[in-house]
């Protein structure tokens, strides 16, 4: 299973390609916001730049959250989203504790699939899709730099 | 998706409201350049000064804004304090996304807020916030209250002016996200005349996109051009300073008020320099993955024991030639200091170092005294141009006052005309020949960014007067066309027409699509005839003796040459700008 990492965001730029990668790709639009990372500047430009995206948690409080089904547990860290099953509550966005849910003004959520199309629009490779193991092997790590 | 109207926010700043307002024009103006002057043609007063509190205050978009890699650019337009007349500057940053999510194609401020105000725009959003406390306070300090103040980290844009915007100073920026600016001709003047400390634009809207694959294979194949290709290298390798080494290997870097062209010196303040010494990352404008912005580091000491403080300052060629090759301060360091101070003040560097380098040598020959300058200014004192450059912000008395307005308005009073390196305005860190020095006194913009007169100096030896100026009418018509769309100029090699319709084409802008030569000439048009109408006549600039005394790797300037091939521009401007009959 592989899961979105953002290991080296030292290296952003502020260019915001990966946002803008993710809502053209993804959710077919053009935005800033309705996508699964997005980028923000950590305390003004002159301190560099932080990726808003989902941890892969597991298990996945936004998950648990959700009244519908809508939002069910991915293996290997994150959810799976069935938008048809989604009420707009806002669940999702309130059980997230690093804000990687983001509800567009009507309420629909918008949070990362870990598809990974995003990564190859970064110019300076911070992100990376990286494969996840169980608990105690090498790559368990990777869920540890996911950030 | 496509918005076959101009979707135009137009904001009256002493009611504290603003407007929706739809207009024709996408077909035969895109947006961008020919937006503005559009907007200018129906909303500007042409007869009325710069600071009338009617006068507009314009930011555009065009119609690929967000859509493609590079389209990142914003067009400012305003009565220019310089000249009195039309004017463009343009910025990156987030402005041109943050515009674009808003949902505006353009901006437009009218009158004078009743207080020194903020105005915060979005797609759900719009407000008028008294900020009387921000008042005299440094650019830089406003950004951080200003951050502070409004929420929307990362997807929105700071516009701020800093003290010599709130002077009426000729040469005030506005400062976009900290590290980009809408430098040139005086635009922070013409918002300080509005009462706006700051102006915010959060891009909280989004758009859906064309159905099927087409779009985004398109993208990714733009984007692959941006990126892969050795196209690039320059601005995201060096970045622009790479060419202080080269312009001044060939006797072509304004140095020292222009007294000379090339010096050893210069080795200190390269863009090899400034990356091995000072580099401590880059940034990008929002949609572009060149990520062209160099921040440099300078420290500063500031108690006996090891305590020190740190700036983060963005710099580029034309920073370093003002603030170091013209100043002759050629310690990269000593640069960076400098255009954080200018940054403070909220000053164009550009104009703010080439009109001291004026002071300086008019202080060297007695044409003013310390009494003028307050400080003995002197060729290479980091000391000295850091008090000079706040002077000039603050408009300490008389004399910085009027250099505020613009060298030449200084060299009139004071004399020194000869020796005011001034082009249309302060001149661009280009000394490479007679097309350049045509190409900036009579361009548009008064910029080295009107059209390439500095890369034909060099790739044209001879003197030919209609050669060139065919060039840069041509040359500046293809760059209107991409300001008009709005890209950042460094695409132009990946833009060309037949990319630019596709770009169009496949977001259903057939029509533009498949009339970007007319469109580009509209474009031209309309800019010149505003630019006219607002009291320009090309005929009448004259060019400094200094810039006849230059010696470049091909000689001295030919004084007949330059005379011919600038009566012929003229002329030709005349005829891209004459009313319809």
């Amino acid at each position: 299973m592989k899961i979105l990492t953002a290991p080296r965001m030292e290296r952003c730029i502020g260019c915001h390609s990966c946002s803008l990668a993710c809502a053209r790709l993804v959710h077919k639009m053009l935005s800033w916001d309705m996508a699964g990372i997005r980028i923000a500047s950590s305390g003004g430009l002159s301190t560099g730049f932080e990726a808003r995206t989902c941890l892969a948690c597991l298990p996945a409080p936004c998950a648990a959250a959700c009244p519908t089904g809508a939002y069910a547990q991915r293996k290997g860290g994150g959810v799976i989203v069935r938008k048809n099953l989604c009420i707009r509550c806002g669940e999702c966005a309130k059980a997230c504790p690093v804000d990687a849910v983001f509800l567009a003004p009507d309420g629909e959520p918008f949070v990362c699939i870990h598809c990974g199309r995003c990564v190859s629009y970064c110019p300076h490779d911070c992100l990376e899709l990286a494969d996840v193991g169980t608990e105690g092997t090498e790559e368990s790590h990777a869920r540890e730099s996911a950030s | 998706m496509t918005n076959e109207q101009f979707k135009v926010l137009v904001v009256d700043l002493p009611a504290g409201r603003g407007a929706i307002t739809l207009l024709e024009g996408r077909d035969s103006l895109a947006g961008g350049s020919g937006l503005t002057a559009m907007l200018f043609d129906k909303y500007g007063l042409p007869d009325r000064p710069w600071d009338d509190p009617e006068q507009p205050l314009i930011f555009a978009i065009g119609p690929l804004t967000g859509y493609f890699p590079l389209m990142s650019k914003t067009v400012c337009a305003f009565k220019s304090p310089y000249h009195d007349q039309y004017a463009e500057s343009h910025a990156g940053g987030r402005s041109a996304l943050s515009l674009r999510f808003a949902g505006f194609d353009a901006l437009v401020i009218r009158g004078k807020a009743l207080a020194p105000s903020c105005l915060s725009v979005g797609s759900r959003h719009l407000e008028l916030k008294d900020v009387h406390f921000l008042w005299g306070m440094d650019l830089l300090r406003t950004g951080k209250m200003l951050r502070r103040m409004y929420k929307g980290a990362g997807h929105r844009s700071i516009l701020r002016i800093g003290p010599a915007g709130e002077n009426g100073s000729a040469m005030a920026c506005i400062n976009v996200d900290t590290y980009r600016h809408f430098g040139r001709l005086g635009c922070g003047a013409a918002m300080g005349a509005k009462n706006l400390k700051g102006i915010v634009i959060l891009g909280d809207g989004s758009s859906s996109l064309p159905e099927g694959k087409a779009y985004p294979k398109l993208f990714a194949e733009v984007y692959r051009k941006m990126t892969d290709t050795d196209m690039m290298e320059k601005y995201h390798n060096f970045g622009t300073p790479i060419n202080m080494a080269v312009l001044n290997g060939i006797s072509a870097l304004p140095i020292r008020n222009l007294q000379k062209t090339s010096d050893p010196g210069i080795e200190g303040i390269t863009g090899e320099t400034f990356a091995r010494d000072t580099l401590l990352r880059n940034a990008a404008c929002a949609g572009c993955p060149v990520g062209c912005v160099h921040l440099g580091f300078v420290r500063e000491r500031f108690m006996q024991e090891n305590r020190y403080l740190y700036r983060q300052v963005s710099y580029d060629h034309e920073p370093i030639f003002a603030a170091g090759a013209m100043l002759h301060v050629t310690n990269a360091f000593s640069v960076l200091t400098l255009l954080d101070t200018a940054e403070r003040e909220g000053l164009d560097i550009m104009s703010a170092g080439v009109a001291l380098a004026w002071a300086t040598e008019a202080l060297e020959k007695g044409i003013v005294t310390p009494r003028e300058t307050i400080v003995p200014l002197k060729f290479g004192d980091e000391t000295a141009y850091r008090e000079g450059i706040h002077h000039l912000g603050a408009a300490s008395n008389d004399f910085y006052r009027l250099l505020a307005q613009g060298t030449m308005k200084a060299a009139e009073h004071y004399g020194g005309a000869d020796f005011a390196c001034v082009l249309g305005q302060e001149m661009a860190g280009y000394a490479t020949g007679e097309v350049f020095f045509v190409s900036q006194a009579l361009g548009l913009r008064h910029s080295h960014l009107d059209a390439g007169g500095y890369s034909y100096d060099q790739k044209n030896k001879e003197p030919d007067v209609d050669g060139a100026v065919r060039f840069m009418v041509q040359d500046e018509q293809a760059r209107v066309l991409l300001t008009s769309m709005v890209s950042c100029l460094f695409a132009r090699g990946v833009y060309g027409d037949q990319v630019l319709s596709d770009c169009l084409r496949s977001l259903g802008y057939l029509n533009l699509a498949d009339g970007l030569g007319d469109v580009s000439r509209n474009v031209r048009k309309l800019r010149w005839r505003t630019r006219l109408r607002t009291g320009f006549d090309p005929r009448t600039v004259s060019i400094p003796k200094r810039f006849l005394e230059v010696e470049t790797w091909r000689g001295r300037i030919d004084s007949a040459y330059l005379n011919a091939l600038k009566d012929a521009y003229a002329a030709a401007i005349l005829a891209l700008g004459q009313e319809d009959a």
